[in-house]
């Protein structure tokens, strides 16, 4: 029967080819732009941490002085450097690992590539196991090196190939700002769609840092910081110093079960109060303790632009399926002499609203196919796109499988009415008017 | 035209009808939204910067070893950058407009004030920073040489430190002192110590895209040298004609008098060239927003195609009937014509406030302004006359049924 309904359906086509490839093409633009913006929404909004992101947590403080202050309002998004060394040794997280942005001029030792500027993340110890970060050769350094301020680096994949060919690099030196750094490891691959441990940077999606170093190394050789730095006070000769009243630190703790993360919580409040009682902070206790996947939502990690697109597209679709009802409904009514003639033969309005949806089914399935190229060219032209999430636009099979079901949702969707209004075609006024 | 044969033959033919009119409606209703969301952001790529764009050019350059630990060659590569021929005028300056990097400060109108007026974007450099960047001064005057101050030396004597004169915006200025001449009010932007403004300027557009769009030119100069830990900053008033092979050379003649300094590629460019770059993506975004106006028309259009064929085809026997009696090709071509223009206004009316809906929420959302009526009749009439041209086709084909068919059986 299916496939008797399907020889109708594209005997049916053949009648009328240019208003079957009108609807078709209707869905395949409907899917395939709603398919490229929601495969970029899909990528930008994934979780950085699979697993891990309702572990991870963010705290924030509230250390500025009285000026500007607003009862409740959020407090800054980074930490004083004294906050963020206090609660690095405190230590009463599962994990934690305090961070800022900085940059420093790499000197190869051979005379190409000449000295550039890198990228390079100030972090301690935990950095590497808590954020699961991949190894290709050796590893992260340890607290200690942290507290005896090693001269230790860990290198991306992309400098390792750029400065050693890709070799194991491991133990030989690398000259930064002039000094001598021991490598100690070298990162795999390792491209987190967004930058999770830092939203302060201006490229969010560009990908994680080059060189990464101890903070406590980077404060004794004064190693110069970038990034989004926020004072309230007059800072004196060092805004980079332990007491200055300025923030530019990220701070991460890892809790692994909701009852530590209360306690943490509790934590936070306590050390807030005996800053206040010292007179370190002058506004009342306000903390924050945010876990990734809140941290990003409230930041809004997923580019205003993007999510209008993604609106847009749907509106699209939309449209795009009220022309198929439209035409559809068109077309099978335009059948109802045929329609009349099968009931009067004893089909079953069931049976007629069965062959009618399979008419349907067949111009979404092939809306949907079409639809799914158009949405891989659009993908591309997305990725020709300057934006630096945009080379990340590449569709998955998550997305492949929806964007098939999308089509054929759709596209039954737009044939449910044409076809019950079908088979609700009375056999008598039809054969009377023949 | 009478509308009352048209109304009741729409009746007999309600889903189709309500399908397509509120097709019409959802796409007039997207293209409103869509169109207003294009004119945005061409205004924002249109509005003033204040600065001669076309004749500048920006170098960036930073030593190799740890930052402000070498003497600085600051004057001498000025000098250089001066005697190059094509130059017109050469400043330091910590920030450029279009640029990534961005200074700002709290403005207050007392000390000690608890909540400050706005936040501002403080643009530090040299004497000739004004002049450089090409701004036009509105009332007072520039800053002097001698008021110029060294940022370290200033940030040293922590709250001892003054700045005593300023320029400011004109923005700036109406927002801080709504009823008059700011030239020669007190403000207070550096420490707690009281700072002049000595003058205004027409534009400066901020650094950056932090800010909303009132805060935009909320921005002033300071008589303070750009600070050294950055590295250097330099704009080029120059010879548009000229301005690559300019920065080739200064390039060199700065790498001359200090070899071990690395040259920051994304930086060292155009100011059309980082201004191309800030609104990138506006301008994408804009093309791909007439891209699906266009796509949304073109679907709406052969919807409106469609089903009036479809009509055409299911009442070619009334139309034969109706010529049989007398009437004329023009009156069948005009009743299509009509039957489209009261689905289209149908549509209109709905679409308008679906158009108002759409824009509630993106108001809500996405910090959208509210959509002027303006874009109403708009919309309005590309529709009417979208339809009208859709409907033209199947109109022109009804009209040419002959009466003949009445006379012929099925």
């Amino acid at each position: 029967m299916l496939r008797y309904y399907f020889s109708l359906a594209l005997r049916s086509f053949r009648r009328s080819r240019v208003l079957t490839a009108l609807m078709v093409l209707a869905i395949a633009l409907g899917i395939g732009s709603s398919m490229t913006t929601l495969t970029v929404f899909h990528v930008l909004s994934g979780d950085p941490l699979p697993g891990k992101s309702d572990k991870l947590y963010y705290p924030q403080l509230d250390a500025e002085s009285m000026v500007g202050y607003v009862p409740g309002q959020e407090p800054q998004n980074q930490l004083t450097r004294f906050d963020a060394e206090a609660l690095l040794a405190a230590g009463r997280a599962d994990r934690q690992a305090l961070l800022t942005a900085g940059r420093v001029a790499v000197e190869p030792q051979s005379a190409e590539p000449a000295p550039f500027h890198a990228d390079t993340r100030y972090t301690s110890a935990d950095f590497f196991p808590m954020f699961d970060v991949p190894f290709r050769f050796g590893q992260g350094w340890s607290g200690v090196e942290d507290e005896r301020r090693a001269r230790v680096v860990v290198i991306s994949e992309a400098l390792n190939d750029r400065l050693f060919g890709g070799e194991n690099s491991v133990g030989r030196t690398l000259r930064l700002d002039q000094i001598d750094f021991r490598i100690v490891g070298v990162l795999d691959h390792w491209r987190p769609h967004v930058r999770f441990y830092d939203l302060t940077a201006i490229d969010r999606f560009g990908g994680a840092e080059e060189i990464f170093l101890p903070f406590s190394t980077s404060r004794d050789l004064g190693l110069s910081r970038s990034g989004s730095i926020t004072c309230w006070d007059s800072t004196g000769t060092d805004p980079t110093g332990l007491n200055a009243p300025c923030v530019w630190m990220q701070f991460w703790v890892q809790l692994d079960s909701p009852r530590k993360a209360h306690e943490y919580r509790t934590f936070l409040e306590n050390y807030s109060e005996e800053q206040r009682a010292a007179g370190r902070f002058e506004r009342p206790t306000n903390v924050r303790l945010r876990n990734l996947t809140e941290w990003l939502d409230h930041n809004r990690v997923v580019p205003s632009d993007v999510r209008l697109q993604t609106w847009l597209a749907f509106g699209f679709l939309a449209v795009c399926l009220l022309n198929t009802i439209g035409l559809l409904l068109a077309k099978f009514m335009r059948r109802s002499g045929e329609i009349g003639v099968r009931r009067a033969l004893g089909a079953a309005r069931r049976t007629i609203f069965f062959q009618f949806i399979v008419e349907a089914g067949v111009v979404g399935v092939a809306g949907g196919l079409l639809g799914l190229g158009l949405a891989l060219l659009g993908l591309w032209t997305v990725r020709q796109q300057p934006a630096s999430y945009a080379q990340l636009a590449e569709i998955d099979g998550l997305m492949l499988a929806t964007t098939l079901v999308l089509a054929l949702a759709a596209s039954l969707l737009a044939g449910v009415l044409p076809a019950w209004r079908a088979c609700q075609v009375t056999p008598a006024i039809q054969l009377k008017s023949q | 035209m009478d509308f009352v044969p048209i109304m009741s033959t729409l009746k007999r033919h309600k889903t189709a009808a309500a399908l397509i009119a509120l097709e019409i409606a959802l796409s007039c209703a997207i293209v409103a939204n869509a169109v207003f969301v294009i004119r945005e952001r061409l205004d924002r790529m249109s509005q003033p910067s204040g600065i001669v764009v076309t004749e500048l050019i920006q170098i960036e350059l930073e030593g190799i070893g740890r930052a402000g630990s070498e003497p600085s060659t600051r004057d001498e590569d000025m000098a250089a950058l001066r005697a190059i021929p094509g130059v017109r005028s050469v400043a330091a300056t910590n920030q450029v407009p279009y640029g990534m990097s961005s200074w700002n400060t709290s403005v207050n109108l007392e000390p000690d004030q608890m909540q400050p007026i706005l936040n501002g974007a403080s643009f530090y450099g040299s004497e000739d920073l004004l002049e450089t960047l090409g701004l036009r001064l509105v009332s007072g005057r520039g800053l002097e040489p001698d008021e110029y101050q060294q940022y370290e030396a200033l940030v040293e004597r922590g709250a001892e430190g003054a700045v005593p004169s300023v320029v400011i915006t004109a923005s700036m200025a109406g927002r801080l002192f709504p009823d008059g001449d700011a030239v020669g009010r007190t403000v207070y932007v550096w420490s707690d110590q009281p700072t002049r403004i000595v003058g205004v300027v027409e534009h400066l557009q901020r650094p950056g895209d932090y800010f909303g769009p009132s805060d935009r030119e909320y921005s002033m100069l300071l008589p303070v040298t750009a600070p050294m830990e950055y590295g250097d900053r330099y704009v080029l008033r120059v010879d548009p004609e000229r301005r690559e092979e300019i920065l080739a050379g200064a390039v060199d003649a700065l790498l001359e008098i200090e070899p071990d300094r690395i040259v920051s590629e994304e930086s060292t460019t155009t100011i059309e060239q980082l201004r191309e770059e800030f609104f990138q993506q506006d301008r994408a975004m804009a093309w791909l927003l007439v891209a699906v106006c266009v796509a949304l028309l073109a679907v709406t259009a052969a919807g409106i195609v469609g089903l009036a064929s479809f009509w055409v085809q299911q009442r070619s026997r009334q139309i034969g009937v109706r010529r049989a009696v007398g009437a004329t090709r023009g009156q069948i071509l005009r009743y299509f014509q009509t039957e489209n223009f009261l689905l289209a206004t149908i549509g209109i009316v709905l679409g308008m406030a679906l158009a108002y809906a759409i824009n509630a929420l993106l108001m809500e959302r996405y910090e959208l302004a509210r959509l002027p009526w303006q874009f109403l009749p708009i919309g309005a009439v590309t529709v009417w006359l979208l339809g009208q041209l859709a409907v033209l086709g199947p109109a022109l084909r009804a009209s040419a049924v002959p009466p003949a068919v009445a006379t012929r059986s099925v």
